[in-house]
């Protein structure tokens, strides 16, 4: 009886958390042993969406691998597909034209804020706040919408393509893009007001799921995650791709490491996001939007690492070229699953309720982790 | 932040039995797998170098050999390095680094899933990705599975 109940012998209790609970976001499975409501230890169970990415890109081409990769972190699928096409570039060493760059970046900070606002909006939703995942998606939908246009879909893009991206912008982009800028500056302010600065949203996410800066480096923490701890860690500075290295904006760092922390980074990002399309929407240079490249490519013999910021920390590409047309062996090294295995740390002596608020600011999406 | 000349020439000095592989974006050093845990912590550790981060750890079948691959940063330099060591293809074995650097933890179980790498003193080593009653480790080469690959 005891046994069934899930309660192991020096009284502590067994829970499942997941795969199908709402504040996992995802098939995940997290195994919870608890004294009491006090967590003892927090054991995520990892698979349950496992498509072994990574051995399926060993028989596909340069170009064909690009398009799996979307499906990774569906919620960055435009900074996936840049993190491979820069790797196969480094490889081939072709210089994407300006415009190619642009829209490049335009189309990354783009996804972020989407991957943001959706995050902002399901953060909300765990806390038991309904409102703010409607207001999140509304906006949402307008980007959704623009890349609808230009890239033909609203969430596995499939838009970069090693040389630059498919196919031109749409004739509207830059009129819709300035658009929903205007939009979201008013609504930015309308979120702080209505969740950032709301008391009980900040008494339950004060003072949970602290990480200092040295555990952040050491389980290799990156993004929004880490840069609460105020770990220096943004890709897009320390190691700048693209034309982010002309760019203006600031690298957003808090130092408390709790879940508010990570709030309003990723809070203050989108600010930053912003920042960043309004340098670039009037500036798309003209030409080019895509390099010559061979129909069939080949890599060099060698190894290639690329990383990119995506909205959850950083991606990077590993491919191992043995000079054929498919890798002999790629690895992603996918930022979910690195920011995952702190949670066990982060949650440790916390209450069972704190850890939604918790998880819900690593955000995880499983696909990512599992890939 | 060192160059990878200036890194070569510092980790010459701690290790004179590493070999180098030249021509790639950082540099790669190939090391004994016994050699492993100790040149780690001094990597981790010494001054002036302050690898603190692991930020990627993976494994490629060579057919002959394992390669273990374990990508190095510094948060305080900014520099990186990438060491490697080649394990035996019929009895891969390595000590454990998840006490130098907790990420490894993690990666060492998805490596051992995936690719059949027994990791010598890990605290928890299961499979993670795939089930626990799984029948081979599907990264390797001569790895067949004719109804759920994928070939194109």
């Amino acid at each position: 009886m005891v046994e069934e109940l899930g309660i192991t012998a020096e009284g502590d209790q067994v829970i499942n958390i997941g795969p199908q609970h709402p504040a996992t976001h995802g098939v995940l499975n997290l195994v919870v042993t608890l004294n009491g409501e006090t967590i003892k230890k927090v054991e995520p169970h990892l698979g349950f969406i496992h498509r072994s990415i990574e051995k399926m890109c060993e028989s596909l081409s340069y170009r064909q691998f690009i398009y799996v990769t979307s499906r990774m972190d569906y919620l960055s699928s435009h900074i996936n597909n840049h993190a491979c096409a820069l790797c196969v570039e480094k490889g081939l060493q072709i210089e994407v034209p300006q415009r190619g760059q642009v829209i490049r970046v335009l189309m990354d900070e783009l996804t972020r804020i989407a991957s943001h606002l959706l995050w902002w909006g399901a953060q909300a939703m765990d806390l038991g706040a309904f409102t703010p995942y409607f207001y999140a998606f509304r906006e949402r939908e307008t980007i959704t919408t623009i890349m609808e246009e230009t890239c033909g879909a609203r969430l596995t893009m499939n838009y970069m393509v090693p040389g630059g991206v498919m196919v031109d912008l749409h004739p509207s982009f830059q009129q819709k893009v300035k658009e929903f800028i205007t939009l979201i500056k008013s609504k930015i302010d309308e979120y702080d007001e209505l969740v950032t600065g709301n008391i009980i949203f900040q008494n339950r996410m004060k003072g949970v799921g602290y990480l200092t800066a040295a555990d952040a480096v050491s389980y290799g923490c990156t993004g929004p995650t880490a840069r609460g701890s105020g770990v220096h860690c943004d890709v897009r500075k320390i190691y700048p791709y693209e034309v982010y290295g002309k760019l203006h904006f600031d690298e957003v760092l808090e130092t408390e490491g709790d879940s508010f922390a990570r709030y309003l980074v990723r809070m203050k990002e989108i600010k930053q996001s912003i920042s960043i399309i309004d340098q670039l929407i009037d500036n798309i240079p003209d030409g080019d939007f895509q390099a010559k490249t061979k129909a069939v490519l080949k890599l060099p013999k060698g190894e290639f690492y690329q990383r990119v910021e995506t909205a959850r920390g950083e991606l990077g590409v590993y491919i191992v070229s043995e000079g054929g047309t498919t890798p002999y062996r790629i690895k992603f090294r996918s930022p979910g699953f690195s920011n995952l295995s702190a949670l066990d740390h982060m949650a440790k002596g916390g209450k069972l309720g704190d850890l939604v608020a918790t998880m819900g600011t690593l955000d995880l999406v499983i696909p990512d982790i599992d890939r | 932040m060192m160059t990878n000349e200036e890194l070569k020439n510092k980790i010459s000095e701690m290790l004179p039995s590493a070999t180098y592989e030249e021509g790639g974006e950082w540099l790669n050093i190939f090391i004994a797998p016994e050699e492993l845990l100790s040149f780690a912590e001094r990597l981790r550790y010494t001054k002036g170098l302050d690898f603190d981060s692991l930020f990627c750890l993976t494994c490629v079948d060579w057919k002959t050999n394992f390669t273990m691959v374990y990508h190095l940063t510094s948060t305080i330099h900014f520099h990186n390095i990438v060491v490697k060591v080649k394990l035996d293809h019929n009895n891969p074995a390595i000590e454990t680094v998840c006490n130098i650097w907790r990420t490894a933890e993690f990666l060492e179980r998805e490596v051992y899933d995936l690719f059949g790498v027994q990791f010598l003193n890990h605290p928890d080593l299961r499979r993670l990705l795939l089930t626990d009653d799984w029948v081979g480790y599907p990264l390797r080469k001569d790895y067949d599975d004719p109804i759920n690959m994928i070939k194109l």
